[in-house]
């Protein structure tokens, strides 16, 4: 469904059920060079199960207007003007990649707005190769191909996809593809620039859990840490690894993701 | 400049789409051969149903073993997902199925496979759907074709039978122009040789009996979504951008703006026309694709060969090869295929329809029968097969003439294959002697 937020139309995606504000509301939030579209079986599944879904295209992404936000401070902003909008009071975040830096500072922010908190591949700092940022400046078919190859784990390099006949790597192409021209560039380079993440995540005070990809060379386990650390001194976290899953976990491993999410947003 | 990795036609010939089965570690492809899938709970079940979860319902819908080829050739063609279907022709129409119903208009090469051509003369108007024909090298006549209800353009890469050579990224940018997408039969080239979306192109079908399979053994066909194509700005694909009552009130662009064809195609054409291919027949194409472009050079070798003999022939007075100079496709060609134009060719026998025959007679390596692009060479007189519903002046124009021959060069030996051809031609020419 298209709203309009600032002046700009922006479309929601609700997982194939109207929106009902009566319900418990999960916002997705997508990544660099992305839409909502990667959130599909995620979306579908919560809002066939008691969730009202909202997963915007962000503003510049897929079909919502408006100029591309230049920091995930300024992102963090807008799903705010979102749940505004949306008359959403509390809503879970569950974010990915860039959109976990996104959740993280919304709920830095606006403590009150976020019941839970899901970072799928998220990790802060997140720095950005300066290989890839230039080549998101400078040419995006390369920067695509890096982001494929650091994206999908070696098992699902060669496909075998769950979703019976897609190419998964291919999908994720087009949909970066499908993106205006300087879109992955400036949303790469807000990830790079994002510096406080540690400090909000000192300040998020909701149940937070963080999702990692055991295979996952974009957002490495490893750098997974600090993050964990400053998190954990406020808020209850949990730490779920998926196995052999590499930063494209919506995709590789859509089912034990959504499983994950959903186990973590049914704990007491 | 950083390179990244990304793997190359051969080596996803072998792999992609498969990676040794979880069960046993198969590293073969295992054919699954079962209707049905049991599922572990209602809940799951009515998931699998709705698109929350990834996976095998029903056969005639997906099949794991079906969704390695899919998955294979979207991988080789650079397409965000493929449909494997009972044949070519079953690719083609599920192709035209899923864009568009009864009023909607076609504009497609009138150099066709004899297949294509009679869904598209002769069935497809019963349904309201209709076919304007233009010369594939004539651009304008693509653009004068154009109707407001044109709803697809279609073309071969390499125009059966005379051999023309599509210029896709000119006919590409006429129907984007149009706001209809451009689809490709690309049965004679396959991916080793032509890789149609990156030259524009919008979705991409094969005939998988032929080089695909290789073999002669399977019939298939896949028909493939580039991704690329935006329903949503054409504007003029309802079945793609509009909620589907028979799909859970779906809008296919929304719920994927990249694959909404590749879901629609699924998920309605397979659901309710179910011309599904048969896992067997998916996995001897899938055997046949594993050697796919090591044979892909050894017929194009063979075949310049061949073309380069029949060519210095006295008895042959024209052959339609796009890898001769002498063709008028040659120049482009080199720009769009060039590692070769296939193996498939025409030529004019003096003597007419009398001539041919004792050719083809004469013949004793090459197989006298209505198919292509098998391992073993074949032979074959279209105007008494596989086009003989045409008129003469749909002959004509498609390039057929009374004594046209098609080859279709395999992999024997050439020394073989062109003592076959010479035997064949001398046969023909005591036609000419006792005449």
């Amino acid at each position: 469904m298209l709203r309009t937020i600032s002046g700009h139309p922006v479309f929601v995606y609700t997982g194939g059920r109207p929106f009902d504000p009566q319900r418990p509301v999960i916002v997705f939030i997508h990544g660099a060079g992305h839409d909502h579209s990667v959130w599909n079986f995620q979306a579908r599944h919560f809002a066939h199960h008691g969730y009202s879904v909202v997963a915007p295209d962000l503003p510049g992404h897929g079909n919502s207007g408006g100029a591309l936000l230049a920091s995930i401070e300024a992102v963090a902003d807008w799903i705010v003007s979102l749940l505004d909008e949306m008359r959403i009071a509390q809503a879970s975040l569950v974010g990915h990649s860039m959109g976990s830096l996104v959740a993280l500072q919304t709920a830095a922010q606006a403590p009150e707005r976020v019941r839970r908190l899901v970072l799928v591949g998220g990790v802060a700092p997140m720095p950005v190769a300066s290989s890839l940022l230039d080549a998101a400046r400078t040419n995006r078919d390369l920067a695509h191909s890096m982001i494929n190859q650091w994206s999908y784990a070696p098992a699902s390099q060669f496909g075998a996809s769950a979703s019976p006949g897609m190419c998964l790597t291919n999908v994720n192409r087009r949909i970066m593809e499908h993106q205006a021209e300087g879109v992955l560039a400036s949303d790469l380079a807000a990830c790079n620039a994002y510096a406080q993440g540690l400090d909000a995540a000192a300040r998020v005070r909701c149940p937070t859990a963080m999702i990692c990809g055991e295979r996952d060379q974009m957002t490495p386990m490893r750098a997974a840490a600090a993050l964990r650390e400053a998190l954990s001194t406020t808020a209850r976290t949990r730490i779920i690894t998926i196995p052999g899953a590499g930063h494209a976990m919506m995709a590789e491993t859509p089912e034990i993701l959504t499983d994950s999410i959903r186990g973590f947003l049914l704990e007491e | 400049m950083t390179q990244a990795k990304t793997f190359q036609t051969e080596t996803l010939a072998l792999h992609a789409g498969q990676s040794p089965d979880a069960g046993f570690g198969a590293r073969a492809t295992p054919i699954y051969y079962t209707t049905s899938y049991v599922f572990p709970d209602s809940d799951h079940a009515a998931a699998l149903f709705n698109l929350e979860r990834p996976g095998h319902v029903y056969s005639r819908i997906s099949n794991p073993t079906n969704a390695v080829l899919e998955e294979r050739i979207a991988a080789l063609e650079g397409g965000v997902g493929a449909i494997a279907t009972a044949s070519g022709q079953a690719a083609l129409h599920l192709a035209i199925a899923t864009l568009m119903g009864a009023g909607s208009h076609i504009v497609a090469s009138r150099a066709l496979y004899g297949g294509s051509h009679n869904l598209l003369t002769y069935t497809l108007p019963r349904f309201g759907i209709t076919t304007t024909f233009v010369d594939p090298c004539d651009t304008d006549a693509w653009v004068r074709a154009i109707r407001p209800e044109t709803r697809l353009f279609f073309g071969e890469s390499i125009g059966n039978p005379g051999l023309d050579v599509l210029d896709i990224p000119a006919v590409a940018q006429i129907a984007h122009d149009a706001r209809v997408p451009l689809l490709i039969d690309a049965t004679l080239v396959t991916p080793c040789l032509q890789q149609p979306f990156a030259l524009g192109a919008d979705l991409v079908l094969h005939s998988a009996t032929k080089f695909l399979g290789g073999h002669g053994v399977a019939v298939g066909g896949l028909l493939v979504d580039g991704g690329r194509f935006d329903w949503e700005a054409s504007g003029l694909f309802p079945t793609l951008t509009e909620p589907y009552d028979g799909f859970h009130g779906m809008d296919f662009a929304e719920e994927s703006p990249v694959a909404a064809f590749a879901l629609r195609a699924r998920r309605e054409g397979l659901r309710d026309f179910g011309a599904c291919l048969s896992p067997m027949n998916a996995f001897q194409i899938l055997q046949g694709m594993e050697t796919l472009p090591l044979r892909m050079h050894a017929h194009v070798a063979n075949a310049q060969t061949v073309a380069e003999h029949l060519l210095a022939h006295p008895l042959v007075q024209k052959v339609s090869y796009p890898g001769l100079p002498t063709h008028p496709g040659h120049a482009l060609a080199q720009t769009l295929l060039p590692q070769g134009c296939g193996s498939v060719m025409s030529f004019e026998l003096q003597g007419g329809r009398t001539a041919g025959r004792a050719f083809i007679e004469g013949l004793r390596v090459f197989s006298h029968l209505a198919n292509v692009g098998d391992a073993k060479s074949l032979v074959i007189h279209p105007a008494s097969t596989t086009h003989f519903r045409m008129t003469d002046e749909d002959l004509a124009s498609a390039g057929i003439g009374e004594g046209t021959i098609r080859l279709s060069i395999g992999l024997e030996n050439a020394t073989d294959l062109i003592e076959d051809l010479d035997r064949g031609l001398h046969a023909a020419g005591r036609t000419l002697k006792k005449g």
